[in-house]
């Protein structure tokens, strides 16, 4: 898995840099120009996030650099420190403990090596499957019954989510694509561009157009005009996008649809329980995103579909 | 690079990716003077996270108060303790007199203290009743800056009886240093102490 020595590699991060580029000029002009200090703060708060793109970008790109490994250190730690916002948020009990301790340093570390260890079979079952039936387990043998379907389902949810969806991403690496044979990092580079890209540019398009709320019970800031917007801008993206993929046009404009609506509705259910925990954001580690799971909630929903659609067609 | 600065590095780093743990100044800003951070005590790592919350600069003049029967029983709290944290160890059986006459020789060389004032730790979900320890330090020390640390989650990170942590997100805050009335009684100065850590604890 020898990575960025390819070309396609190189034209999507010229691409992705000039983006960055841009987006920073905006926030100086931006910067200057705004007066009202309510303008201020979201300007501030515009250019903190790009800041963090800069950062987000420059990591990601020297993980794919390093081949395989790198990447599956890069998403392992993405799900650690994904798992540990989710479980700071949860109420769990004392007796969940040990429980909470094979999440962290047992059924990650395990998830991460058998995607390095390209074991599909395995890697495809372990949290569905033995993870799953393992945290009762632990749990019960703690011998606290209180609230317990509720605590172990909130433990199972975490693993899913932070740990399972996301190693889906460099589980991309793994997959064996006739005729695409050694360039499976532009696929994950691929990825995490479309449904990143529809995040910023629902961003966009809401902050610039946005009139109608399109969630207002879950996500008052979300609006038909940014959801649409960002959605259809980063699919046409992803569709002009095909030649780096194993997908021709038409199959790359409808595998965009598809990650960028997954990414809306993992982007919708994240929200739904921040606001069933009255907090605004996961966490406060990105300057400007919030948490590390704020940034990837999207991710979470689209890499697995992404993953198996790709795995179904084209292997 | 000494082996005791190395550990230190290590263990802040460690620290950090355990308990991730967010430190907020609300009422005071972390500049050099002498002062007692005083704080809540829920778990073993309490100690360490308000340690390793301080700048540098700051940390390397603050030494944690800590009981002797627990940080000496092996050789790597003994060198964590002695080198790393340069701890004012409290021997628990010899008394009160001997344990701020130690308190107090520490203070007078300069030194700013970590302090918990309940004396054992508590369940996590309320503080304690504070000991007399913080009154006599405050009478003795007039011109000592008394600021309360509130720390939040760390009884989940690492809850009594436990030896392995788990990883998840902590806070500690520090509050504005608590305000010296002339001749109050011990009560009442204990009473306003600890106020003034279950409010910062309400705040969040």
């Amino acid at each position: 898995m020898n990575v960025v020595a390819n070309r396609d590699m190189y034209v999507l991060l010229a691409g992705v840099v000039t983006l960055l580029v841009l987006s920073s000029l905006t926030g100086m002009v931006l910067a200057r120009r705004v007066a009202a200090p309510s303008g201020q703060a979201v300007v501030a708060n515009l250019n903190a996030r790009v800041r963090a793109w800069w950062v987000m970008t420059a990591v990601f790109v020297a993980a794919l650099a390093t081949g395989g490994i790198g990447s599956v250190l890069l998403f392992g730690l993405t799900s650690f420190l994904a798992l540990r916002e989710f479980i700071t948020l949860t109420p769990t009990h004392r007796a969940d403990h040990r429980t909470l301790f094979w999440a962290f340093f047992v059924f990650l570390p395990i998830q991460y090596a058998l995607v390095a260890m390209q074991w599909y079979g395995l890697f495809a079952i372990f949290i569905p499957v033995y993870a799953f039936l393992l945290v009762p387990v632990r749990s019960v043998l703690a011998g606290d019954t209180e609230d317990f379907l509720a605590r172990t389902a909130k433990i199972q949810w975490g693993l899913m989510i932070a740990v399972y969806c996301v190693s889906y991403a460099p589980a991309l690496l793994m997959l064996q694509i006739p005729g695409y044979v050694g360039r499976n990092a532009t696929l994950l580079f691929y990825l995490i561009v479309v449904v990143q890209l529809s995040d910023v540019m629902q961003y966009v398009f809401g902050k610039t157009l946005g009139r109608h709320p399109v969630a207002p019970t879950v996500s008052p800031n979300k609006t038909v005009e940014g959801t649409v917007g960002g959605i259809a801008a980063a699919t046409l993206v992803g569709g002009s996008l095909w030649w780096a993929t194993p997908f021709g046009f038409w199959q790359a404009l409808a595998i965009s649809l598809l990650i960028c609506l997954a990414g809306f509705a993992g982007g919708l259910c994240m929200s739904a329980i921040k606001r069933d925990r009255g907090v605004k954001d996961f966490g406060s580690l990105i300057e400007g995103h919030g948490g590390v799971l704020d940034r990837i909630d999207s991710l979470c929903f689209a890499a697995p579909l992404f993953f198996h659609v790709v795995r179904y067609w084209y292997t | 690079m000494s082996s005791a600065s190395l550990a230190a590095s290590l263990l802040v780093g460690l620290t950090r990716l355990i308990t991730g743990v967010q430190v907020r100044w609300a009422g005071c800003e972390p500049r050099v003077c002498q002062r007692l951070y005083y704080a809540n005590h829920s778990s073993h790592l309490d100690t360490i996270v308000i340690w390793s919350a301080l700048p540098s600069a700051l940390r390397n003049h603050t030494a944690p108060v800590a009981a002797a029967d627990y940080w000496e029983c092996s050789r790597l709290r003994r060198f964590l303790a002695r080198e790393v944290f340069h701890a004012v160890l409290i021997n628990r059986g010899a008394g009160a007199r001997d344990a701020l006459a130690r308190i107090s020789a520490a203070l007078s060389l300069g030194n700013s203290l970590i302090f918990f004032p309940e004396g054992t730790r508590g369940n996590g979900a309320t503080v304690g009743e504070l000991k007399a320890g913080l009154y006599h330090i405050a009478r003795d020390h007039p011109m000592i800056e008394l600021v309360p640390v509130y720390l939040q989650n760390l009884n989940r990170i690492l809850p009594k009886g436990e030896i392995l942590p788990v990883p998840l997100v902590g806070n500690a805050t520090f509050g504005a240093p608590l305000p010296r009335v002339a001749d109050e009684s011990r009560e009442d100065f204990l009473r306003r102490a600890r106020a003034a850590l279950v409010e910062l604890g309400d705040k969040r």
